[in-house]
């Protein structure tokens, strides 16, 4: 149930976001959810995408740091204190969230948090047992 | 000394040649290995020029070597270790017998001296204590002529003010870039030299400036600056130095033997023109060295000075013609850094150095690019990874160092091969 991300590792430069994700948008790869972490100098682009191969692909061939990594997408409630919630029973549990990030998802009524956990077996065990659901790999990159 | 009649001077440099080149071959290893391999006798030394027939001495030979295939003494007669940076992560090591401290101290007395500084002087020493043979060879060739020290050590700008006014000093030791800062700081915190402060001299080395420089900091110290040269292979601070006329180095030739060569060929240049400047060290007893690549470029000028010295001056050093960078004072090789890089990515590291100035002071930047292998997706990973770069650079190379992550790809190349430094400095 975990899910494949696309992290790339950018400059903190005036257009540079534009270009990286032009090179996704020549080759066809459409952006599921898009999350950045930034430094004064540097910056992560982490992205959910429909065609990921694809878009690692491409990246590399225009010599971008990227790198794949695993997250799990959980359907929650798109409703006030639904974050709170889960992010209360993952914090009881003792469970790291290394960083999270959402999107709404356009034909059901809810909301998709995104989470990279540094043992996301656990993380959904736990999650799974509280009764939420985590998302498999082929419903959140074709949605 | 410093006054001998030229030809009283070549026959007291034969004499040390002499006996220089027959220590050598009776008690150092390494020269015994080089002469026997050169078919060199001490007994063929019979004039200066044959010196030219010695073969050169380098940096690398002096740190590959054990210490003790070096010197000409056991290690009971040594009394001090200095150390300068090497190319790679070891260290150049440098051994002083107690004689050796003696000669080094009379050796930067006469530079201290012809500096303008006397026995009344209050000299702070802003050099660095340490393994870096600035701040105690200014520290005991002052003390040697009867000056105060005050051994302020470097860094930390605003109590170096404090205590140069506190205790009244009248001159300062650091590398001129420090004292243009100083002087720069002078201005921003409105302490007005001669009133507030009452600097008088000031004896700068351990990087190249410019007479702007020089201008700069005369005017913002309100001094007369000189400059002075050394090496620690040779001896440290104390080679040679400047005389109130200020047109060039005044090279201590009872004790060092100068020649500039022409650094591709190795072929000796003649007199006046411009190459890199070989030292032979006459009269030290632990570490004899014969005729040691500098890697700096100068001219010598033979003509006598109007300050009354016989002795041979030296251009103020030019630029060197190996990659070594001067930052703050401290010799740095973009192979360490590269070495470092190495060793923490664990990949062939693609870099750059930027080199920059700021407030006056050195600026050392290393563009580092990011690639797959250490790429974190999480930021602390990276950060990490930043701070685990600045650590050991700062470590190896004792000075702190900017570390900026960049994109793979971004830094310059030429043909394969990067841009390594990019010096914006202005000298």
């Amino acid at each position: 149930m975990k899910l494949r991300q696309i992290s790339i590792f950018l400059e903190n430069q005036a257009g540079r976001m534009a270009e990286v994700t032009g090179i996704l948008g020549r080759a066809g790869v459409n952006i599921r959810a898009i999350a950045l972490a930034d430094t004064a100098d540097f910056g992560i682009i982490r992205l959910i995408v429909d065609k990921t191969d694809k878009a690692l692909e491409v990246l590399k061939n225009e010599g971008i740091t990227v790198k794949e990594t695993q997250v799990v997408a959980v359907e929650i409630p798109d409703r006030p204190g639904a974050l709170a919630a889960i992010l209360n029973i993952l914090g009881k549990a003792g469970i790291n969230v290394e960083y999270l990030y959402g999107f709404l998802d356009r034909v059901e009524d809810r909301a998709i948090m995104v989470f990279r956990f540094e043992d996301p077996d656990q993380a959904l065990g736990i999650l799974t047992k509280e009764g939420y659901q985590a998302l498999n790999g082929s419903r959140v990159h074709s949605m | 000394m410093e006054c001998l009649p030229r030809h009283e001077l070549q026959a007291l440099q034969l004499r040390r040649l002499q006996d220089l080149i027959r220590r050598a071959d009776a008690q150092v290893p390494y020269y015994q290995r080089v002469f026997r391999d050169a078919g060199i006798h001490p007994e063929d030394i019979r004039s200066l020029d044959d010196l030219q027939r010695l073969p050169f001495t380098t940096k690398d030979d002096v740190r590959t070597y054990s210490m003790t295939e070096m010197m000409a003494v056991s290690m009971d007669r040594v009394v001090r270790l200095h150390a300068s940076s090497g190319t790679t992560g070891h260290p150049t090591v440098v051994a002083y017998t107690r004689n050796d401290l003696d000669l080094w101290s009379d050796l930067v007395a006469r530079i201290i001296r012809a500096g303008g500084v006397g026995p009344s002087d209050i000299l702070q020493v802003a050099f660095g204590y340490g393994l870096f043979t600035g701040g105690f060879g200014l520290h005991y060739g002052a003390e040697k002529i009867g000056a105060a020290v005050i051994p302020a050590s470097s860094g930390n700008t605003l109590r170096q003010i404090e205590l140069m006014r506190a205790m009244k000093a009248t001159a300062l030791v650091c590398t001129p870039s420090y004292a243009l800062h100083i002087a720069d700081f002078l201005e921003k915190e409105g302490v007005k030299p001669g009133k507030d402060i009452h600097l008088r001299f000031g004896l700068f080395g351990g990087e190249p400036w410019s007479e702007n420089m020089r201008r700069e900091i005369e005017a913002g110290l309100g001094i007369s600056a000189t400059d002075n040269y050394g090496l620690s292979e040779i001896i440290g601070p104390g080679v040679s130095g400047e005389c109130p006329v200020k047109n060039g180095l005044h090279i201590s030739e009872d004790h060092f033997l100068a020649e500039v060569i022409d650094p591709d060929t190795g072929q000796s240049k003649a007199i006046g023109e411009e190459g890199e400047l070989v030292l032979t060290a006459l009269t030290k007893e632990a570490l004899p060295v014969i005729r040691y690549r500098t890697r700096d470029i100068c001219r010598l000028i033979p003509d006598p000075c109007s300050c009354g010295r016989t002795t041979v001056r030296m251009t103020k050093v030019q630029g060197r013609n190996d990659d070594m960078l001067i930052v703050r004072g401290v010799n740095v090789f973009p192979s360490q850094i590269e070495e470092i890089l190495l060793e923490v990515e664990g990949v062939q590291p693609f870099y750059q150095i930027i080199l920059g100035r700021k407030e006056a002071l050195d600026t050392i930047e290393v563009q580092v690019e990011v690639r797959g292998e250490v790429f974190s997706d999480e930021m602390k990973g990276m950060r990490a990874l930043e701070e685990k770069l600045r650590q050991r650079l700062h470590t190896a190379l004792g000075i702190s160092v900017k570390i900026t992550l960049v994109e793979h790809r971004t830094l310059e190349r030429a043909i394969g091969k990067s841009k390594r430094v990019i010096d914006n400095r202005n000298f």
